[in-house]
């Protein structure tokens, strides 16, 4: 589906929920002539501030035969723009005290700062001189690929379980290029990258109105409309581009496969199941967010209390929405994941029919008494804890905006999670079959 | 190309430190209560000294501690937490027992609770502690397939011969042979309040959840004396270790140099020589192998404390075909900086950043309580965090290079190398002795 950001409705259930894990950050937003969505979150408790920009465009947007791309250019940001320096992006933040990253998801690509508040206006500064346009070369661009290729060796081909599941179960679920392809890259596509196209990237995706501003922290409101206003509002407009499908059709027979890790001692196993449009259906989607908690936090839950404490066929299990772990910041198509480690010996088989057999026991039998909400509870705890950080609450507002045009949604998480009924939950799991299951498996290679 | 002025900093505040409310119980317990009400939620760090313990029981008392009570089964423990907002989980290194966790401040009370509860009556049941042993042989068994965990078993057993810092983790035979007497009498004999911090952060009252930690934990026994460690050795330098791990397509480069403890009054000095070295991106040698050759992603350098000891350790994965380059380098910038002064550039750069990150460190209720459960266990309040920045505030450029030269000269330096040994020992060989062992 081709996708806008939709306003969100409200749950019906709302208002008879307790209302005591709200948060109430205030949130403004703007947006500039040039299309540049702002979203401003003043909080005075610490002298911090926290800036981050995200652009919509990831890894399902790069072009075929560049795989990685997306990745590697989010590095060559970083080299430099009209009035700075190579390396100079990394002094003046570390220089204010602060410090800075940028990752590459799928569905976008962020970069950011957490800098003391009277580091404001630099780090604007820094962000507009950005985004008006990196500045790239050919020495750049072999640098950072090497850069790169250290940093997939030590993520990926240098150690056990490299890349599992997030880089191997995607080719298990899906078929088209966009959502199958490994993300990080093959070695031969990232030493092909070449400047121009670098610039055509940057061209396409990196419009002002293809990107959210987000400051949050110790401002004041007006102050910082005006900074951005200063740094930000003559960055050229262009639009944005228009988002391309990358819909796939839900599976309708098992898929499974395997591979041989020559690093890792022992088996491990990954399921998904696809799910409900994150941003269209959100509250079709919610129930999945908090099935996979019920499923998987902690030792009361339904699979770590029967693989891992009672059966013993698996040494820790996982659950989570999307490939990268983060439900509230990812697009359709995407899936729910489980993710096992097995003892010497272990039999993915078995686990995969025993998550089956407890997916059915809940669809069948429904929840225990208190299950749905100590499991709400913890993950109230948890979205709380997210926002107790200066970056973490502008970061999770600018992508609030960005995918759903409401970054007050952070204040209503909570609120939001703890709406899920146990009718709701128990009809997610009923989804789950293993005939819409796509599965991978780690065969040991090391005797170790 | 019009060219735009860099926005001045505006003048940093002063570093606000939180008032910490304290009180030692009368069974030995320190509290600690800072409070911070940004969100409705309550951080727990409870640090029990725990040097000498038996490793390999140490390690899998950590796992079982919260497998049951004579009331509670290790479901129960978790669901009642779970139902508080709340998760607890334990961990061990040489220096102590460390249990942390969070949860809804409304759930404080019923969370230390359950707290005393295991504390006063884990039973370390037999079915549990077999599963439990189990999960962390595995565990271990594949800790020992990353080359980050092998480079830094290397590392330690160079640097600490027979000190207890040596080995930090035990033999997965070792952990299966632990069983329920074993993990009562180390229990009995260690998990003791008399010496312990708890420190709880949130959106709280201090005085009324101090009350609460005393009502829950006050039936916690109070014998036992302290254990101390010896100090740890100095370094000797050698020849380099290679550790070979056949294959490998990285190098696992590791050099560890002499360091002073929080207190010592070249701590900020070397602090910010580190800085400029390599503890930061923006330090000569990541933006040397990095920036300039791509040797490396992450390459770090920290000053890193223990009770009985500190160390500064650097640390890079870097590509096999340039091991040996990537040591040269790494050799060539602590050998500059330990020998010719840094500019005061790169002085004020390395001390905006050690003064600015104190404040960020700061700004999160987690952040406070790691903070000050660790300056706990080396007898510190956070009030040091100011007398730290001040040391940061007012190190000059001479105090700076003094300590560059007493600290990071490469001739005071004992390195692991974990790769593979065929491919890069000539190359390593060339810049000075080698010593080949088993990974």
């Amino acid at each position: 589906m081709s996708v806008t950001t939709g306003v969100t409705p409200q749950p019906d259930s709302l208002a008879d929920r307790r209302p005591a894990l709200a948060t109430a950050y205030p949130v403004e937003r703007l947006t500039l002539a040039n299309g540049l969505r702002v979203v401003l979150a003043p909080d005075r408790s610490a002298p911090v501030v926290g800036v981050s920009v995200v652009y919509d465009v990831g890894i399902r947007s790069e072009p075929p035969g560049k795989t990685g791309f997306a990745h590697l250019f989010e590095h060559l940001m970083f080299q430099g723009s009209e009035n700075l320096e190579k390396l100079a992006h990394f002094r003046h933040v570390q220089g204010s005290g602060g410090t800075f990253n940028g990752s590459t998801h799928l569905d976008y690509t962020d970069y950011f700062e957490t800098l003391p508040a009277g580091a404001l206006e630099r780090a604007l500064f820094l962000e507009a001189d950005r985004m008006r346009g990196p500045t790239l070369t050919e020495t750049n661009l072999r640098n950072q690929v090497d850069v790169v290729k250290e940093e997939i060796r030590v993520n990926v081909l240098n150690r056990p379980y490299g890349g599992f599941p997030w880089l191997k179960l995607p080719p298990v679920m899906f078929d088209t290029y966009p959502n199958a392809h490994d993300g990080y890259g093959s070695f031969e596509d990232l030493e092909s990258a070449t400047v121009a196209e670098a610039a055509e990237f940057f061209e396409t995706f990196y419009a002002a109105g293809n990107a959210v501003l987000a400051v949050a922290g110790d401002l004041d409101p007006d102050r910082a409309a005006a900074l951005v206003e200063r740094h930000f509002g003559d960055v050229p407009a262009r639009p944005a581009p228009v988002r391309p499908d990358f819909a796939e059709p839900d599976l309708t027979e098992p898929r499974r496969s395997a591979y041989q890790d020559r690093l890792a001692p022992l088996p491990a196993v990954a399921a998904a199941w696809r799910v409900p449009d994150p941003v269209a259906d959100f509250a079709g989607y919610l129930p999945f967010v908090v099935l996979a908690e019920v499923l998987t936090d902690g030792d009361a839950s339904r699979l770590l209390d029967r693989l891992v404490l009672r059966d013993r066929s698996a040494t820790s299990i996982s659950g989570y929405l999307g490939f990268m772990g983060e439900p509230f910041a990812v697009r359709d198509p995407t899936a729910l994941l489980l993710h096992a480690h097995l003892p010497p010996g272990g039999s993915a088989d078995r686990v995969l029919a025993t998550v089956d057999e407890e997916l059915d026991r809940l669809a069948t039998d429904g929840l225990a008494d208190g299950e749905l909400a100590r499991t709400q509870a913890r993950m109230a705890t948890h979205l709380l804890q997210d926002t107790d950080m200066v970056l973490g609450r502008g970061l999770t507002m600018a992508l609030l905006e960005l995918l759903r045009g409401d970054p007050g949604l952070i204040n209503e998480l909570p609120r939001w999670v703890a709406s899920v009924t146990p009718e709701q939950l128990v009809a997610a799991a009923a989804t789950l079959r293993a005939e819409r299951r796509a599965a991978v498996e780690v065969i040991p290679g090391s005797a170790a | 190309m019009s060219t735009r002025e860099l926005p001045e900093l505006a003048p940093p505040g002063e570093l606000r430190v939180p008032e910490t409310v304290e009180r030692v119980l009368p069974n030995g317990l320190t509290v600690l209560v800072i409070r911070r009400p940004t969100v409705p939620l309550v951080e727990l760090r409870l640090r029990v000294p725990f040097a000498r313990a038996e490793l390999a029981t140490a390690t899998v008392l950590a796992q079982t501690l919260l497998s049951g009570t004579g009331s509670m089964s290790q479901t129960q423990i978790a669901a009642e937490l779970q139902a508080t907002g709340g998760a607890l989980s334990a961990a061990v290194d040489p220096d102590r027992l460390l249990v942390s966790g969070n949860g809804l401040v409304s759930g404080l009370g019923r969370g230390l609770e359950i707290l005393a509860e295991v504390l006063t009556g884990a039973a370390y049941p037999a079915q549990q502690v077999a599963t439990e042993r189990e999960r962390l042989a595995d565990r271990i068994q594949v800790a020992r397939s990353q080359p980050s965990h092998l480079a830094r078993v290397a590392l330690l057993r160079r640097m600490y011969g027979d000190h207890p810092y040596a080995v930090p983790t035990p033999e997965p035979e070792q952990v299966r042979g632990v069983g329920t007497d074993q993990l009562r009498e180390l229990h009995d004999q260690r998990l003791h309040p008399a010496g312990a911090t708890l420190v709880l952060v949130g959106d709280l009252d201090p005085v009324a959840a101090l009350d609460s930690a005393a009502a829950a934990l006050d039936g916690w026994d109070g014998a036992g004396g302290p254990v101390e460690l010896p100090p740890a050795p100095p370094l000797e330098p050698g020849p380099l270790v290679l550790a070979d791990r056949p294959d490998a397509v990285q190098s696992s480069l590791r050099l560890a140099l002499p360091a002073v403890g929080r207190t010592h009054p070249d701590h900020a000095a070397l602090q910010l020589a580190n800085l400029i070295f390599g503890g930061y991106f923006s330090s000569r040698w990541v933006e040397n192998i990095r920036e300039d050759k791509g040797y490396t992603y992450g390459p770090n350098s920290s000053v890193d404390h223990s009770v009985a000891g500190s160390a500064l350790v650097v640390s890079a994965e870097v590509a096999t075909e340039v091991t040996a380059p990537a040591l040269l380098e790494t050799r060539y910038e602590l050998g500059r900086l330990a020998t010719l002064p840094p500019t005061t550039a790169e002085l004020e750069q390395a001390r905006q950043y050690a003064l600015g990150t104190l404040q960020l460190g700061m700004s999160t209720q987690s952040g406070l309580a790691g903070l000050a459960s660790t300056y706990a266990g080396f007898g510190l309040r956070l009030d040091h965090l100011a007398r730290h920045a001040g040391a940061l505030a007012k190190a000059t450029l001479d105090e700076v290079a003094a300590a560059a030269a007493r600290y990071l000269a490469p001739a005071g330096a004992v390195t692991v190398v974990l790769g593979d040994a065929t491919r890069v020992e000539p190359g390593l060989a060339a810049l000075g002795p080698v010593a080949r062992e088993p990974a």
